[in-house]
């Protein structure tokens, strides 16, 4: 019961900061809409039983990717409305036609298409004790290759974002 | 009871808002930000399913993809700010010159 109120709580909260990110008039609005959504899909990792994706959300995504954000959108000072000119050809009410069309065919699926866990799976035993460990051991034994990859790639786009913002490009 | 098919409507919910954001903004910072909110969704699926089926597998993949969004944040923004500096607007509508 307790799960079903924290559960609809959060989920309420995060849809509504969602939609507030996308209708803010002010950009830096926005970006402060979307640390709060990002901490409460942390609070949801929680929920889940995933104490280290949401400690990791915490600090990559609300301390490290929204302040690089906001910066920007500090650094970009307009001197018109960003969305003042508009294209004729855009089609912004067939796009969100198709984002609802989208909708419902997700939760269709979501609603029809359910299966239980395996029980070969289930009985793999449970995630409750040291998420961390479970995660770390995950990381550095089987996935060790895609965890070297994905830090290669965090180099290389670092190197990117300094090559692109350079004054000479 | 939560199911898994509440967090899945869940993420398709704020998926969806991700591609309105998408579709109808034309401030290309607040563009990709829903993308942000895309692949927030798509974690809440991985995590959602990984402790539905006490595999920690789920966990992992939701690392990479957190991985891949904070690289796509720094190379995307370092593009705005180039762009920016050549054009003076962020708005896409402007941004034809690729456009046939």
């Amino acid at each position: 019961m307790a799960q079903a109120i924290a559960f609809y709580t959060l989920s309420a909260l995060i849809l509504g900061f969602a939609v507030l990110v996308i209708t803010a008039r002010s950009s830096v609005h926005s970006v402060l809409f979307l640390v709060v959504d990002f901490l409460f899909v942390a609070a949801l990792y929680v929920l889940l039983g995933a104490q280290f994706v949401a400690i990791i959300q915490v600090i990559v995504y609300a301390g490290g990717i929204v302040v690089l954000y906001l910066f920007v959108v500090m650094l970009v000072n307009l001197k018109r409305p960003a969305e003042a000119h508009r294209d004729k050809r855009r089609l912004a009410r067939p796009g969100l036609a198709l984002a609802v069309v989208v909708l419902v065919e997700m939760a269709a699926i979501a609603l029809y298409g359910y299966v239980g866990p395996s029980p070969a799976a289930a009985a793999q035993g449970g995630l409750a004790a040291g998420n961390v460990e479970q995660v770390g051991m995950m990381l550095y034994t089987d996935y060790l290759i895609p965890f070297e990859v994905a830090s290669m790639l965090l180099l290389v786009a670092m190197v990117g974002a300094i090559v692109l913002t350079r004054r000479n490009l | 009871m939560i199911t898994p098919s509440h967090y899945l409507i869940l993420s398709a919910a704020l998926f969806v808002i991700g591609i309105i954001g998408v579709m109808v903004r034309r401030n290309i910072i607040i563009i990709l930000m829903s993308i942000e909110l895309i692949l927030n969704a798509v974690n809440i699926n991985l995590v959602a399913f990984s402790a539905q089926l006490q595999n920690t597998v789920g966990q992992v993949f939701a690392l990479f993809v957190i991985s891949v969004a904070a690289a796509e944040a720094a190379v995307g923004l370092g593009i705005i700010l180039a762009f920016y500096r050549n054009k003076e607007t962020i708005n896409i509508d402007e941004m034809n010159l690729m456009r046939w």
